[in-house]
């Protein structure tokens, strides 16, 4: 028998603010970190959305799986739309308990959505943005962004005879996010749930603009298994190529560290379609050095082991 | 003039889109060696697991099958089996 005077009472599950029935690729990392996100922050939360999977497998007219006050924006401009609602709602006197929250893919955050976040940022809206960075442009059919890595096949950075894929590196968001003097910037991964709730909740308790990069593995767009959406997530951190921190006042001030657990890059690309050419050809070896020199470097500047 | 607009009022109405109906492969909760950790409740993105003291099961109407649970269950007792009609 179980001793239940000893065993800490926990609550039926309950349905989430972001419900079932969304048309979300089975596995989809995008879905499980919005539904974390949602849960995360409460129903005392009004959110902006842009263009793209979120938006389109979430709310197919007339349906909508959001539990909470939501507004599609355009692909470009969620960051503005949320100020908006921020500034009326302030005007209103209403602002008071409400948590805002402006989110896009890395499509719609690093590359056309920019302008509007920088403005955001600097006005300095009491906001929450969130980018869900499945590192391409997955709802219009995997084209690359300014947050695709180096040497991923995409439909716009395609690996064959002349190339090796994507040939830049990821833009990096979070420092020109911290660069703007916000109070607090974090990077997270649904490979991580609860270090990623922490962080939704640690933001909400904080006033005015903040940054959270969280990376979803995309099944479809990544080319792997679906019940691996997890696991690949925990080997982006572990293998150092997507470390996960918090900054505050532009400072880093958490970071995840690897210690003994620390994995070579070829155990994060493996089991992705999208780096399968780099293990095709012998002299994909190379490219996989260059992989893990981006891998160390950002062990060492973020002191990750 | 009047125009329609793109309002829904209904939040959580996706429910009336079942996706059960997209899956290969089914979990199915064994109840051996539960430890009500209540990890596969957090993982799956759906949403769609439920219960409570060391009983979860999926709703079958809207799980899609993608096997993040039983992947990730630390005491396996979560199996993917074939779906089969
Ligand atoms: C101004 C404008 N340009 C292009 C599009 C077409 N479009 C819709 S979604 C999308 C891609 C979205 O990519 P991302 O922001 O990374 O989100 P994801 O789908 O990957 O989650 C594009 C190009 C659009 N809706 N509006
Ligand atoms: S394409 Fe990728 S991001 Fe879009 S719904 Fe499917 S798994 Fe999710
Ligand atoms: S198989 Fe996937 S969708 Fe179904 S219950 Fe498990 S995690 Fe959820
Ligand atoms: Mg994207």
């Amino acid at each position: 028998m179980v001793d239940t005077a000893k065993k800490k009472e926990k609550p039926p599950v309950v349905e989430s603010l972001l419900a079932p029935g969304h048309r979300a690729c089975a596995g989809c990392g995008e879905a499980l970190a919005a539904r974390l996100i949602m849960d995360a922050a409460g129903s005392n939360t009004i959110v902006a959305t842009t263009t793209g999977c979120l938006e389109v497998f979430s709310t197919p007219y007339p349906e909508s799986a959001w539990k909470v006050a939501w507004i599609h924006s355009l692909f470009e401009n969620s960051s503005a739309v949320a100020a908006g609602i921020e500034v009326g709602l302030r005007a209103l006197g209403r602002e008071a308990g409400i948590n805002i929250i402006a989110q896009g893919g890395d499509g719609a955050t690093a590359d056309i959505g920019i302008g509007c976040l920088s403005g955001m940022f600097e006005r300095g809206h009491n906001i929450l943005y969130i980018c869900y960075d499945n590192e391409a442009y997955m709802n219009t059919g995997v084209q690359r962004s300014g947050l695709t890595p180096f040497d991923s096949h995409t439909s716009t950075s395609p690996s064959g005879s002349v190339s090796w894929g994507n040939p830049t590196e990821k833009k990096p968001l979070p420092q020109i996010a911290a660069a703007h003097g916000i109070p607090y910037v974090a990077v997270a991964t649904a490979g991580y749930p609860v270090d990623l709730q922490n962080k939704v909740k640690r933001a909400l308790s904080i006033k005015g603009p903040k940054y959270l990069q969280v990376h979803v593995p995309c099944p479809l767009g990544w080319a792997h298994k679906p019940e691996d959406t997890i696991e690949i997530g925990r080997l982006a951190v572990l293998t150092g190529l997507y470390p996960i921190y918090e900054m505050e006042n532009g400072e880093v001030t958490k970071v995840r560290k690897l210690g003994k657990k620390r994995l070579p890059v070829e155990a994060y690309l493996k089991p992705q379609g999208r780096f399968r050419h780099l293990f095709a050809k012998p002299e994909g070896k190379e490219e996989i050095k260059r992989i893990q020199k981006i891998a160390d470097g950002n062990i060492e500047r973020f002191g990750l082991v | 003039m009047s125009k329609p607009v793109g309002i829904v009022t209904k939040p959580g109405s996706s429910k009336a889109n079942k996706t059960g109906s997209w899956r290969t492969t089914r979990p199915v909760f064994l109840h051996k060696d539960c430890n009500d950790c209540r990890i596969c409740v957090m993982v799956c993105p759906d949403g769609v697991i439920f219960g409570s003291d060391s009983s979860y099961d999926a709703d079958l109407d809207y799980c899609k099958g993608c096997g993040i649970c039983a992947r990730e269950c630390p005491k396996e007792d979560i199996e993917m089996v074939l779906e089969v009609k």
